[in-house]
């Protein structure tokens, strides 16, 4: 059979950086293709060029799609053979509704005037297909982002797609949306439609993909064959970072390092939380919660389980109102009121959302370092250049962020070394209890590694460190003790060497059906 | 913290690049200059057509150093022209109807116009109203009110002391010194030798800790231009009447603001705040509250503005006022702010103030008729903005 796409030799300078050299990549009709590669590998490149963003002519090499060689000079032209992209930010116009947006760009019309009853019939169809049950005249921004991820793929099967590429479609959904993500993957398998899927979640990759690119630096390391059986996470894994993972998961032995875990230094007594919309909305329902002294505490759960909710409430009362509760820091009440209080009381939380909530994208990493803690380089208020500078770079070393110095913007960074600049911003207020709600999101193995031996010696340090995750892999690899939170409430806890997934996947279900016989006595 | 070794070594590539947009506007002030000063057969730059153009423009760079600082926390003022005109007309009413001292009602002005600043403040900050909405209504609230209270009336005249907040000049301590006022001239020098002094000393404090310095062939050019542009200009208004008072106080006004957004902690929270705001409070800075004395400040600055108008005029009229804000937005964009908050410089909106007062003196020389300058004002301010986006694109 005759291979859909062929991308040969393709090749793509930045000023005075190489993003792509020579790399090859061929999409059989109806097949799932994986590329994957630590961030920076060049996979969003690629698929720029392929969607003509980078027109013909910026790059050397040739794409031939049905066999014939094309010269995409926007995205309007690959879009016309029916190569269509998702981006990871979705490109949806909250305040239209979902039949807006799924045909905002060609609706169906009559001599310009847009063909209502059309829009929305051909709306519903399309929301079918997707497995959508959602009204088309809902404005998208009422609905999750699962669901808008669903919209989008709707808005591209609009246009009679023949190759979909998805550029971390699954991000930032649950576990249950990505599953019904992934499953409609290969229901457009069955009917023909070939995708393209970029992911950092290798079990999704080896569940769905039919063979699968590996990029590094760059080029084509790698492409394996999964008709012949699934291909091992790790082997993935070896050749995206070219090293040995021995573990993916930096050993964690508090008791060897020196420091054993020591007393509880950070409790929270009946903190309960309300929507801040919805007043009568209880999100967290009196919940206790402790750290030790050297801890990582893990918090799995569900999307919408109410794990950021809890850690923003409490971080200066971020989020909700009506927020109730005690907490204690070594020992002491503390006022966290507002975040300067909660800063000063020795809490740093280190937001899920780190270009939203985390960075000043348009400044340098220096002033992104220091921002929580400016009087600590401001002696009466007044900035002093070189200590902050001494500062910048000293965390820039430790955290090994890469760059090409500490006046670099940070929206210039990759996720990896964003997540590091973060990290350094909260570390420079030495917390005694540092929050880390979803540290690893959206960025490559290698640099995750490092976030990981971070955690460790911040724990190692004496701080109190709780992280808020996902993956539920991750917390049982690097926490000493996992609680579960379900519907705003702890129901389950478990030493972190003695967790498995099922038993916090229990724990939530057990804890959920419960709830469920309650409502209907 | 340990002391760690600093891995930036001195680098001049990327220094003419990144500081380009401030020279380039720096480079545009000069060759308008030079154009109107050849078109104009040499009028611009006599001493008494200068110092006219310090009197005349000298409240839009009052007002733009507040303005710069509302932008970068990305919201806007439309009212100032109206605040000015306002506190400018309760100015009159006080000294000249009740008959009250200068210094207290200039006192009182000023405290008006920060509670004016806070008030509208208030609702921008606290209660999240877009400030374009508020300050327009602001700007029709006080362009009313000033109408009100001077009941359609000019009124005026003020008393001597009071003129002499803006028509004044420094005492001359050298007495029977002729047509050139030797005090002002020393202290023209003596501004330039301390800001090359300046400098120098901290190019050598940054050369010392390693920081990326600018090559130093340029630097020493840079230094000698300036310090010969202040005596320069310091030498022209020397032999007019001396340095205005006016003068004095903008030239500390910038000074001071200069150094509260680029070396202050409150100064780069503001930008932080407009930088990203969510960011920001999630950092601990008290976002709302810093929006909120924005606006106080902005306030301040424009009842000091009108206050300067009034004193020019020597009369309160109820058009005063009127359009100022155009000019002021448009200062603090010609000179680099961005509209989406978090950028902007202070250097910038002065020497953007002073290209569009430049260029209006120049143009009424001229003898342009208000209608064309208003064209080639609007052509300028798109012109400049649009220059600014496609460098960034490309850098």
């Amino acid at each position: 059979m005759n291979a859909l796409l062929e991308m040969r030799g393709i090749s793509k300078h930045f000023t005075g950086v190489k993003a792509l050299s020579g790399v090859d990549l061929t999409v059989a009709p109806g097949e799932i293709h994986a590329l994957v590669g630590e961030n920076g590998a060049g996979k969003s490149t690629l698929m720029k060029v392929l969607s003509g963003v980078h027109p013909h002519g910026s790059y050397e090499g040739a794409i031939l799609f049905d066999s014939e060689e094309r010269r995409f000079r926007d995205i309007n032209d690959s879009e016309a053979l029916g190569i269509i992209i998702i981006h990871q930010e979705l490109a949806l116009i909250p305040l239209m509704s979902i039949a807006e947006n799924i045909f905002l760009t060609d609706p169906p019309a009559r001599f310009g005037i847009i063909d209502r009853s059309a829009v929305h019939r051909r709306a519903r169809e399309l929301l079918a297909k997707v497995g959508l049950d959602e009204n088309p005249d809902t404005l998208v921004t009422n609905i999750g982002v699962g669901k808008q991820q669903l919209v989008e793929i709707a808005k591209a099967l609009s246009k009679k797609v023949r190759l979909l590429i998805l550029d971390e479609p699954t991000a930032s959904l649950s576990e249950k949306d990505s599953a019904a993500l992934l499953d409609l993957l290969l229901e457009f398998k069955a009917q023909g439609i070939a995708s393209i899927l970029i992911s950092h979640k290798l079990n999704e990759v080896s569940r769905v993909a039919d063979r699968i690119t590996v990029l590094r630096d760059g080029r084509t390391v790698d492409t394996m064959d999964c008709s012949a059986g699934a291909v091992e996470e790790d082997r993935i894994i070896r050749s995206m970072v070219d090293r040995d993972l021995e573990h993916r998961y930096p050993k964690r032995e508090p008791t060897a390092s020196g420091t054993a875990i020591g007393e509880t230094i950070f409790k929270v007594r009946d903190w309960s939380v309300f929507h801040p919309l919805h007043a009568d909305r209880q999100v967290i329902r009196n919940v206790d919660f402790e750290v030790k002294r050297g801890e990582i505490v893990g918090i799995a759960g569900l999307m919408g389980a109410g794990r950021t909710e809890f850690a923003m409430s409490i971080f200066g009362r971020s989020w909700g109102q009506k927020i109730a509760g005690q907490v204690e820091i070594e020992g002491r009440p503390v006022d966290l009121s507002t975040v300067r209080r909660a800063v000063d009381a020795g809490l740093a939380y280190v937001t899920e959302d780190r270009k939203q909530l985390g960075l000043l994208l348009a400044d340098d990493i220096r002033k992104n370092i220091t921002l929580a803690n400016l009087p600590a380089v401001a002696p009466a208020s007044v900035i002093d250049d070189v200590r902050e500078l001494k500062v910048a770079a000293d965390y820039r070393a430790r955290m090994r962020i890469r760059s090409h110095s500490v006046y670099q913007e940070t929206g210039k960074l990759s996720g990896g070394n964003q997540q590091k600049v973060v990290l350094s911003k909260w570390l420079f207020t030495d917390p005694k209890v540092l929050i880390l709600d979803e540290p690893t999101r959206g960025i490559d193995v290698g640099a995750k590694y490092e976030i990981y031996c971070i955690i460790n010696e911040l724990a190692d340090a004496g701080k109190a460190v709780i992280v808020i995750s996902s993956e539920m892999p991750e917390l049982i690899g690097i926490c000493d003790r996992i609680c579960v939170m379900n519907e705003g409430a702890f129901v389950g806890e478990f030493p972190g060497p003695d967790c498995t997934q099922e038993k916090i996947m229990r724990a939530i279900m057990r804890h959920t059906n419960r709830a469920k016989e309650g409502e209907r006595p | 913290m340990s002391e760690a070794a600093l891995p930036e070594k001195p680098r001049h590539t990327g220094f003419l690049k990144n500081n380009l947009r401030e020279y380039g506007m720096m480079i545009s002030l000069f060759a308008i200059m030079i154009f109107f000063e050849v078109v104009t057969g040499g009028t611009l730059l006599r001493p008494l057509n200068l110092t006219n153009l310090v009197l005349q423009n000298s409240y839009i760079v009052i007002m733009a150093l507040g303005m710069l600082l509302v932008i970068v926390t990305g919201h806007i003022d439309l009212s100032v022209g109206s605040v000015a005109g306002f506190v400018g007309a309760v100015a009159a009413v006080l000294i000249v109807k009740f008959g009250l001292d200068w210094i207290t009602a200039t006192l009182l002005c000023l405290l008006l116009g920060a509670a004016i600043g806070a008030a509208q403040g208030y609702w921008v900050a606290y209660f999240k109203i877009p400030s374009f909405i508020v300050t327009l209504a602001g700007m029709l609230v006080f362009k009313g009110l000033a109408l009100a209270i001077l009941a359609g009336q000019s009124v005026g005249p003020f008393p001597p002391a009071f003129q002499k907040l803006s028509s004044g000049f420094i005492p001359e301590l050298v007495p029977d010194a002729g047509t050139l006022y030797p005090t002002s001239l020393a202290i023209g020098a003596l501004l330039a030798l301390a800001l090359v002094w300046q400098n120098f000393r901290s190019r050598a404090r940054q050369e010392s800790h390693g920081i990326e310095t600018e090559p130093y062939g340029f630097f020493l050019l840079k230094n000698v231009v300036f310090f010969a542009v202040i005596v320069y200009f310091a030498y022209l208004i020397a032999s007019h009447r001396g340095l205005p008072n006016v003068l004095v106080i903008m030239t500390a006004l910038v000074a001071l603001y200069g150094f509260m957004t680029t070396r202050t902690v409150i100064g780069r929270q503001i930008y932080a705040v407009g930088g990203n705001e969510k960011a920001a409070k999630l950092s601990g800075i008290k976002t709302e509250r810093l929006t909120f004395l924005t606006f106080v400040n902005m306030g301040v600055l424009a009842a000091l503005a009108g206050l300067i108008f009034a004193a020019r005029l020597n009369t309160a009229t109820p058009k005063a006022g009127l359009g100022f804000e155009l000019d002021v937005i448009a200062a603090c964009f010609i000179g680099g702010a961005s509209a989406y908050g978090g950028v902007g410089r202070v250097g910038g909106a002065v020497i953007g103030a002073l290209i569009m007062g430049v260029m209006n003196n120049g143009m009424s020389i001229l003898g342009i008729g208000i209608d064309y300058q208003q064209v080639i004002k609007g052509l300028v301010l798109l012109g400049a903005v649009c220059l600014d986006v496609y460098n960034q694109k490309r850098g």
